[in-house]
């Protein structure tokens, strides 16, 4: 067998079972590995890089296009990447416990059409905020519980949800749009569709979440946990960790970020069908994916979200100030999805 | 009074008889060798000890009193630690942080807990010195040796002081120079006073670290003998069956 093609634990074994080689030659390389700036750290992690391409690409950009730099465009980027950050952050969750959610386009329409409807019928934005949320929140449970539970495969449950969530949306909602949202519909849309201090709305309420993120992976004991379980499962059920309730509490967390988005979008758009959200299950994934989450689980960056949602807007952005034909769009989000992936492996085969 | 005693242990899954009328006893600062062909019992009754799940009948008496174990958390309660032989560690995860699993250390702001990293990596630090191991707290536990990931399982059963600490195989899976290593571990802990239960297969293991070795066949104790009294060629003919019992 050559090294190439063995896994990067097969050869961390041949290596630590090699008898030529002495305890310090070992110790050495392990040193190396620990030793490292932050900055050093940092060079390791997906986010990073992807930062760094986010930067080429707007570097690029400023050169060929008069509107990019533009407030108005910049404005745009945000705002529209802002949903999709705020429901990468609960997805990237997900995918850290090995998982996955399909469900989040569908319950997006769900959730908004609750909204609608309760705002709708004449009960200000907090019931409707609150009936938006207990909806998704509800969805969230009837994932986890099944997966969690009953053991079901994760792609099968909220591929089921996809369609039940969609389909009971377009029931409740008898296939009519929604635009009349009562008493509280100016705050509603502005909460949405407005900015505070130039920052679109959305874009705060994704900094925010971004940063409460960062600090539950980094310093809460449910992170640990999450990121334990996304590691190894079993190992995590040994150590006392209530594995079952962790893993439903993390679908209801990817649920409740899917509802939050839903509210600020249905604000934004000032009408809501049962339409919202169709396939954006996909763009979530690409974005968790290409800011660093790993399918295989236990590898979270709070940072990563909102970063692999910005890059997929820029490049649609990008696609459309450079004049070119906005069908080649999904290809190249393709593209930096699959780059992102083989980019990723190729570092750990250099780095372990 | 004896630490642990197990008292007529039987397990049944269906009409398989797992394991017929097991008594052990076990004292304090004794390591015990369990030894068995495959299929002869050992990891039954290593599961029923942590809690994995109940005998079918029977006792377990710790100092004593008896005690129930439903689930692997009343084990630990009860003063039992547990090495699992795939070591049960997450890999993504810091030697600190897997031996705080489920046990993390926390510091408090108000109405606020946080997870207190340099404590745990601290305090992993010493439980690693303790054990003589060069194991670093904030290594990753995928960069590690075999033996390092020992020292990490051992380590991770230090923190509530147990009474008695299970190890299932610890030096199967490490290479030769490793196995030195992890012997001395349990030595380590015989020394401060633990009590040991090493369930391994190899003979040179259990004469070298164990005070008494037990032999099970086909769900039966057939032998119990000081280290002392026995040869590992008399365990050899417990374990195949070619001696029937001692």
């Amino acid at each position: 067998m050559t090294n190439s093609n063995r896994t990067p634990r097969e050869l961390h074994d041949a290596t630590a079972q090699t008898p030529q080689l002495s305890h310090a030659e070992i110790d050495d390389s392990v040193t190396s590995r620990r030793e490292m700036s932050g900055l050093q750290s940092a060079l390791r992690t997906q986010p990073f890089w992807v930062l760094v391409a986010i930067i080429a690409i707007g570097f690029v950009m400023s050169m060929i296009s008069d509107v990019f730099l533009t407030e108005r465009n910049f404005f745009n980027i945000t705002r529209n990447f802002a949903f999709f950050g705020i429901m990468a952050l609960g997805m990237s969750a997900v995918i850290c416990t090995a998982g996955i959610d399909l469900s989040v386009g569908s319950l997006m329409g769900l959730s908004g059409i609750v909204t609608g409807m309760v705002m709708q019928a004449g009960y200000g934005i907090l019931p409707g905020f609150l009936a938006c949320m207990a909806t998704a929140a509800v969805v969230g449970l009837i994932n986890g519980v099944l997966i969690a539970y009953l053991r079901m495969a994760p792609f099968v449950v909220t591929l089921g949800m996809l369609a039940m969530a969609r389909s009971i949306a377009m029931v409740v909602s008898n296939n009519k749009m929604i635009y009349d949202f009562g008493p509280d519909q100016d705050l509603f849309e502005w909460i949405g569709g407005e900015s505070v201090f130039g920052v679109p709305n959305p874009l705060w309420v994704l900094a925010i979440l971004t940063l409460l993120f960062w600090w539950v992976w980094r310093f809460s004991t449910w992170g640990r946990w999450v990121i334990a379980i996304g590691g190894n499962a079993h190992a995590a059920k040994l150590a006392g960790i209530p594995v079952e309730r962790i893993t439903v509490s993390v679908y209801m967390v990817s649920s409740l970020c899917a509802g939050l988005a839903a509210f600020l979008m249905v604000g934004w758009f000032g009408s809501v069908t049962n339409a919202l959200g169709q396939t954006y299950e996909l763009n979530v994934i690409a974005a968790s994916v290409i800011g660093g989450a790993n399918l295989m689980g236990g590898v979270v960056y709070a940072f990563g979200a909102p970063i692999g949602a910005a890059l997929m807007e820029l490049i649609r952005n990008s696609l459309l100030l450079a004049g070119i034909d906005a069908l080649w769009q999904q290809f190249f989000v393709g593209l930096f999805l699959i780059l992102a992936v083989l980019l990723e492996q190729i570092r750990n085969r250099g780095g372990r | 009074m004896s630490l642990m005693a197990l008292d007529a242990i039987t397990k049944s899954f269906g009409a398989i008889h797992a394991l017929q009328g097991i008594d052990l006893v076990i004292d304090e600062g004794e390591a015990v060798g369990l030894m068995g062909d495959n299929g002869a019992g050992k990891s039954t009754l290593m599961k029923i000890v942590a809690g994995n799940f109940p005998p079918t009948a029977g006792a377990i008496r710790i100092e004593g009193r008896e005690v129930e174990f439903h689930k692997p958390i009343d084990a630990r309660d009860a003063g039992i630690e547990i090495v699992y032989q795939d070591l049960a560690l997450c890999d993504n995860l810091t030697a600190g942080a897997n031996v705080f699993l489920g046990r993390e250390l926390k510091k408090k702001i108000g109405p606020f807990r946080y997870l207190d990293h340099g404590a745990m990596f601290e305090r992993a630090g010493a439980l690693f010195s303790e054990l003589k191991s060069e194991t670093r707290p904030r290594d990753l536990v995928r960069q590690m040796s075999g033996g390092q990931r020992q020292a990490v399982a051992i380590a991770r059963t230090r923190l509530s002081d147990p009474k008695l600490v299970l190890m299932d195989e610890p030096t199967a899976a490490i290479s030769v120079r490793q196995v030195a290593e992890v012997l001395a571990l349990i030595k380590r802990l015989k020394d401060t006073g633990h009590a040991v239960i090493l369930v391994s297969h190899r003979m040179p293991d259990v004469f070298e670290v164990c005070d008494r070795v037990a032999v099970l066949r086909r769900g039966t104790k057939v032998a119990d003998k000081r280290i002392g009294g026995t040869s590992p060629e008399e365990v050899t003919g417990l374990i195949t069956g070619a001696i029937a019992s001692a």
